[in-house]
């Protein structure tokens, strides 16, 4: 079979963003192909939240974001997302927030292994774990070209983060998606990107995780104080 | 006839104010309608002392007074509900200097004993106005509630939604203030939510019981102003309170 050149999705140039004078990130370059999985690491404050939300529009920036798709879906990290004092929302009216029928809504369900039943549970009142699965649906239940997930395991005990990745990684095989995610999860990189973007404020490194991730690229990124993350397979 | 007026504006006043109210209480919002609504006050004065339409005054030193909330946000960066103390503070202070003393009783508690066909027109058309645009921007709201970034992802204009979301609640507080005064408009928006939040299980319910319950306390509040004489804007809370009270026995 004849392979087919990848199409670039989003291109990213001279990216430099500043809040109050002080500069948040400084010259960043990539690009991203149709299908590719891109993981952003770095340390606190190294900007990845700011990357992603230039990305989307959602702050001022200088430079050229260039995106090749509008479908587009984006998750915030799980505690930034309110759950207390809302109306009496239900799972299901918040899908049809965003106009989908019920058997997509049913579909999506199954595919990410939540019971149906819960469609009529407050929106309130489902637990941490099930609550993952049930967003991770939202974003994908319009069928968006791409994800872009920011630290969407944050308070996941380990064995659940695990699930979350490959359920993610399922969607992605299944639907030619394109990911972007940010993390602080080594692990995570290793077995699901096919291109790793460290940052610090500015690009440090950018490729492929096993010839990027060295120890010295790492200390880098992370800072001297920070004691080498050591990745073993089971 | 004066009767038949008063309750269509009531019924319809008061289904605004509910179903709008049932979105504020969610956004936490519902006692701001009380300062905003005693900042209504100097206008329903000057309305009183120059002779034209109370909502009119009572709309314009509204929107004066939310401008004003906003500029001194911007210049000071104090949480803004400790300027709508401010604010509303001098509205009050300004008004008592040069109401009328006859003029305080209705300024402060409604009156709906002068009502002319037009002015009940008027107000049946904003106050739909009120609910069809709510009904627009209900969903989105509440998505900026639960994150404000999804909703702009989703393409949500934040800002846009939020200028529209505070103008039906200024108009909301100046159509209330005729039927239950300057002092007691928060009653309207947050007595309704409230009774619908203890019987409803999801949105649906919610906003419509905020609709209907609003619109049936004013409509029982009126029907015993006709009956007992007792100003309308206290019997309309008192049955707004009776219908709360009820729902007690009824939470889910």
């Amino acid at each position: 079979m004849e392979e087919k050149t990848p199409k670039e999705i989003l291109k990213v140039e001279n990216l430099s963003i500043q809040f109050n004078g002080e500069e948040i990130l400084k010259d960043i370059n990539f690009t991203v192909n149709q299908g590719e999985t891109l993981i952003i690491l770095g340390p606190n404050g190294a900007g990845k939240t700011t990357l992603l939300k230039a990305l989307l529009g959602l702050i001022p920036y200088k430079g050229k974001v260039v995106w090749k798709t509008k479908n587009i879906s984006y998750l915030p990290p799980q505690e930034l997302v309110q759950r207390k004092y809302l109306p009496p929302l239900t799972i299901e009216e918040f899908f049809k927030f965003k106009d989908v029928s019920d058997k997509k809504i049913l579909k999506i369900f199954k595919e990410v292994g939540l019971d149906p039943l819960l469609l009529k549970r407050p929106f309130s009142a489902i637990s941490t774990g099930q609550f993952q699965r049930m967003i991770i649906a939202w974003a994908l239940v319009d069928d968006p070209d791409v994800l872009l997930f920011d630290e969407i395991t944050y308070g996941i005990d380990i064995g659940g983060e695990e699930t979350i990745y490959s359920l993610l990684h399922r969607f992605w095989e299944q639907r030619n998606l394109t990911i972007l995610l940010v993390t602080h999860d080594l692990n995570v990189v290793y077995e699901h990107a096919n291109n790793v973007l460290c940052l610090n404020k500015k690009k440090l490194c950018y490729g492929k995780p096993k010839r990027i991730l060295t120890p010295k690229n790492l200390r880098e990124v992370y800072g001297t104080g920070v004691k080498f993350y050591k990745h073993t397979h089971k | 006839m004066k009767l038949v007026l008063a309750l269509i504006m009531g019924s319809f006043i008061g289904a605004a104010a509910g179903y709008l109210g049932t979105l504020m209480l969610s956004k936490r919002m519902a006692l701001v309608a009380g300062p905003l609504g005693h900042l209504t006050l100097p206008g329903i004065a000057l309305a009183f002392l120059f002779g034209f339409d109370v909502s009119i005054g009572a709309f314009v030193f509204v929107v004066l007074g939310i401008i004003l909330i906003w500029l001194f946000e911007i210049r000071t960066k104090l949480p803004m509900e400790a300027l709508t103390a401010v604010v509303f503070a001098i509205g009050v202070a300004i008004t008592f200097l040069f109401i009328p003393e006859e003029k305080t009783i209705p300024a402060l508690i409604g009156d709906i004993s002068q009502l002319s066909p037009n002015v009940v027109i008027v107000t049946v058309i904003l106050s739909l106005f009120i609910i069809f645009a709510t009904k627009k921007f209900y969903k989105k709201v509440i998505l900026v509630e639960i994150s404000e970034d999804i909703a702009k992802a989703e393409g949500i204009n934040v800002k846009k939604n939020n200028l529209l979301y505070l103008l039906c609640i200024a108009l909301v507080v100046s159509l209330g203030a005729r039927i239950v005064g300057g002092l007691m408009t928060a009653a309207i928006v947050a007595i309704p939510a409230c009774t619908s939040r203890n019987i409803s299980k999801n949105i649906f319910q919610y906003s419509l019981g905020g609709l209907i319950l609003g619109s049936l306390s004013c409509i029982m509040g009126i029907l015993a102003f006709n009956f007992t004489g007792f100003p309308a804007g206290l019997l309309i809370i008192l049955s707004s309170a009776f219908l709360f009270l009820i729902s007690l026995f009824f939470k889910r």
